[in-house]
C-alpha cells in the first residue's frame, strides 16, 4: 500500500479541519495551553504578538525553534508558525521543527519584496494573506493550502479585517455574474492564473479554506467575520492582550461556533472584562501598515 | 427520507452535508441539544476532537448524543469524530462520548508533514457498490489521523493496513472511520451509512 504525503489534497485538507475555529497566537507554552483548554482549533507559536512586534519595532523575524518545540510539546492541537514573506529558509527550518502550518506573514519584516516563497515546494501546507481577490488568488497560484484576509495585525480594530473580507466576497460575487469570455480580462486585471479565475468564478467561492484575520477583538468581532462568508478567525493579541484571556478565548471559540445565534453571543460577551486597546488607523503611520507588505 | 444532523460545531461539516444532499438525504446542522430531536442518523465529522469536545460539553450535547447510540440510531465518527465515540484514548484523554468499544491513539501517525493518502480496501463497500465499483478500493484520506489500536468483541473491523492497524470499525449502528471519505468523490462510505440508517429505522427506539 503506497502513502502518498504532501498532496495538495491533505495540505488543503488540514485547512479544510480547521474551518469554524479559531487559531490563537500564543507566546508561550502556557499561553498555548490556555488557548487549547479554551477551545481553539489550533495555536499560531510566535515569540511576540503583533501588538507587541508593532510597538517594539525593528525587523520581526521567525520565532526561536526553541520555543516552538515547546509549544508543540505542551498541546495535542496543531501549531502553526510565521515566517517571513520570501524567506524560504525560514520556511524550510519551521517544516524542519515539524510545524504542522506555516504562515507566510505580513506581521513579520519581509525577506524579499519581489517574490513569495514557492510553496508547492513544501510538504506542509502554507496560509497566506491577502487584500482581496486577486492577492489571493496568486498565493493560492504559489501554493498555499489557506487564505487569510490581513486586516492590520495588533490594532484591535477589525476595520481593515471586514474592509479585506468584503473586498474578496464582492470580487467573487462578480466574478459568477461575468460571462465566461469575461473571465480572461478579469484574469488580466487582477493579475492572477486565469484557471484560479474560473475556478473560483465556478465555486463561487474561493478554492481553499479562507479564515479572517487582523484586527478581531470580541466575539461579536469574530461572529460578524463568520456572517461575512468566512471560514473562521485568527485571534492574535486580541486574547492575550485583554483582561481575562481565558474567557475571552473561550467566548470567542463559542461565537465562531453560534455565529447565527444573537441571544448566545449575548451570553458569552457578558463580563468579560477588558478588549485590548484599539488603535485607529489612520493614526498609524502609512510605513507602519502591516497590510501593505506583500503584494 | 430520513433525517441526518451533522454535527456543526467545528470541523468539516459542510462537506459532509453536501455528499449526504448530492444522495438525496436530508441533511441539517447541528449544534445545540434541540436539533437532535427527530434524526434517524447522526455523523460527527473531522475537526479538531478537544475542539469540538469542550464545545459538546459546554453546550450540553453529550448525554442526548449517547441516548441516540443507545436507543439504535445509526451514528457514524470521521477522524476527530471517531475519537469522540471510542470508548478508550490512548495517553489520558478521557472519553467524551464513549460509545464505541474501540482503543484509539490520537495523531497516531504524526504531525502534518506524515499526513497521507492511502487505497485501502473496504470489502464491506461491495454491499452499496454499483457493479463497476465492486472490489475497488477506496481512496483513503489521512490527516493527523487516529488509528484504532484495538477493538471490543461485538466490533466488525472494516478496513486494515497490511501491517494490521485498523482504520474502520462498526458496532451495530455505530460505523468509525480514521479517514475522511467526505473529501474524496467517492459516495459508497456516505452510501453504506445510509443503508445502516435505513436499517436502523426498522429496530431503533424512538428518543
Amino acid at each position: 500500500m503506497e502513502k502518498e504525503t504532501g498532496t495538495e489534497t491533505v495540505k488543503r485538507g488540514l485547512a479544510q479541519m480547521l474551518k469554524g475555529g479559531v487559531i490563537m497566537d500564543v507566546v508561550t507554552p502556557e499561553h498555548a495551553i490556555i488557548a487549547e483548554d479554551a477551545g481553539a482549533c489550533a495555536v499560531m507559536a510566535l515569540e511576540r504578538v503583533p501588538a507587541d512586534i508593532r510597538a517594539h519595532g525593528g525587523v520581526a523575524r521567525m520565532s526561536d525553534p526553541e520555543l516552538i518545540l515547546q509549544i508543540i510539546d505542551a498541546v495535542t492541537i496543531p501549531v502553526m508558525a510565521k515566517c517571513r514573506i520570501g524567506h524560504f529558509v525560514e520556511a524550510q527550518v519551521l517544516e524542519a521543527l515539524g510545524v504542522d502550518f506555516l504562515d507566510e506573514s505580513e506581521v513579520l519584516t519581509p525577506a524579499d519584496e519581489e517574490h513569495h516563497i514557492d510553496k508547492q515546494a513544501f510538504k506542509i501546507p502554507f496560509v497566506c494573506g491577502c487584500r482581496n481577490l486577486g492577492e489571493a488568488l496568486r498565493r493560492i497560484g504559489e501554493g498555499a493550502a489557506m487564505i487569510r484576509t490581513k486586516g492590520e495585525a495588533g490594532t484591535g480594530n477589525v476595520v481593515e479585517a471586514v474592509r479585506h473580507a468584503r473586498a474578496v466576497m464582492g470580487e467573487i460575487r462578480r466574478l459568477q455574474h461575468m460571462a465566461p469570455e469575461e473571465w480572461m480580462a478579469a484574469a488580466k486585471e487582477m493579475g492572477t492564473p486565469y484557471e484560479l479565475v474560473v475556478e473560483t468564478a465556478q465555486l463561487g467561492r474561493l478554492p481553499v479554506v479562507n479564515f479572517a484575520a487582523g484586527g478581531i477583538a470580541t466575539p461579536a468581532d469574530a461572529a460578524m467575520m463568520m456572517q461575512l462568508g468566512l471560514d473562521g478567525v485568527f485571534v492574535g493579541s486580541g486574547i492575550f492582550k485583554s483582561s481575562d484571556p481565558p474567557r475571552r478565548a473561550k467566548a470567542i471559540v463559542e461565537a465562531v461556533t453560534h455565529y447565527n445565534d444573537p441571544g448566545i453571543i449575548a451570553e458569552i460577551s457578558k463580563g468579560l472584562g477588558e478588549a485590548m486597546p484599539g488603535l485607529e488607523i489612520s493614526e498609524i503611520p502609512e510605513a507602519e501598515l502591516l497590510a501593505q507588505r506583500g503584494w | 427520507m430520513s433525517r441526518i444532523g451533522v454535527l456543526a460545531l467545528q470541523g468539516a461539516f459542510i462537506e459532509h452535508i453536501k455528499v449526504l444532499r448530492s444522495l438525496d438525504a436530508e441533511a441539517v446542522e447541528v449544534r445545540l441539544p434541540r436539533e437532535l430531536e427527530g434524526l434517524e442518523g447522526l455523523i460527527i465529522p473531522g475537526g479538531e476532537s478537544t475542539t469540538a469536545g469542550k464545545l459538546a460539553v459546554t453546550y450540553g450535547l453529550i448525554e442526548p448524543i449517547k441516548k441516540l447510540a443507545d436507543a439504535g440510531k445509526a451514528v457514524w465518527g470521521t477522524c476527530a469524530g471517531l475519537i469522540l465515540l471510542a470508548k478508550h484514548i490512548e495517553e489520558g484523554e478521557q472519553p467524551v462520548i464513549g460509545v464505541m468499544d474501540l482503543a484509539v491513539q490520537r495523531n497516531a501517525f504524526g504531525r502534518q508533514v506524515d499526513s497521507f493518502e492511502a487505497d485501502i480496501p473496504v470489502p464491506a463497500l461491495d454491499a452499496v457498490s454499483a457493479p463497476s465499483e465492486k472490489g475497488c478500493l477506496f481512496h483513503g484520506v489521512f490527516i493527523r489521523a487516529p488509528l484504532i489500536v484495538s477493538v471490543g468483541a461485538g466490533v466488525e473491523v472494516l478496513s486494515r493496513f497490511a501491517d494490521g492497524g485498523i482504520v474502520a470499525a462498526r458496532q451495530g449502528s455505530l460505523l468509525a472511520t480514521a479517514f475522511h471519505p467526505e473529501l474524496t468523490d467517492d459516495a459508497r462510505f456516505h452510501r453504506y451509512f445510509l443503508k445502516m440508517v435505513a436499517e436502523s429505522e426498522g429496530t431503533s427506539e424512538a428518543v
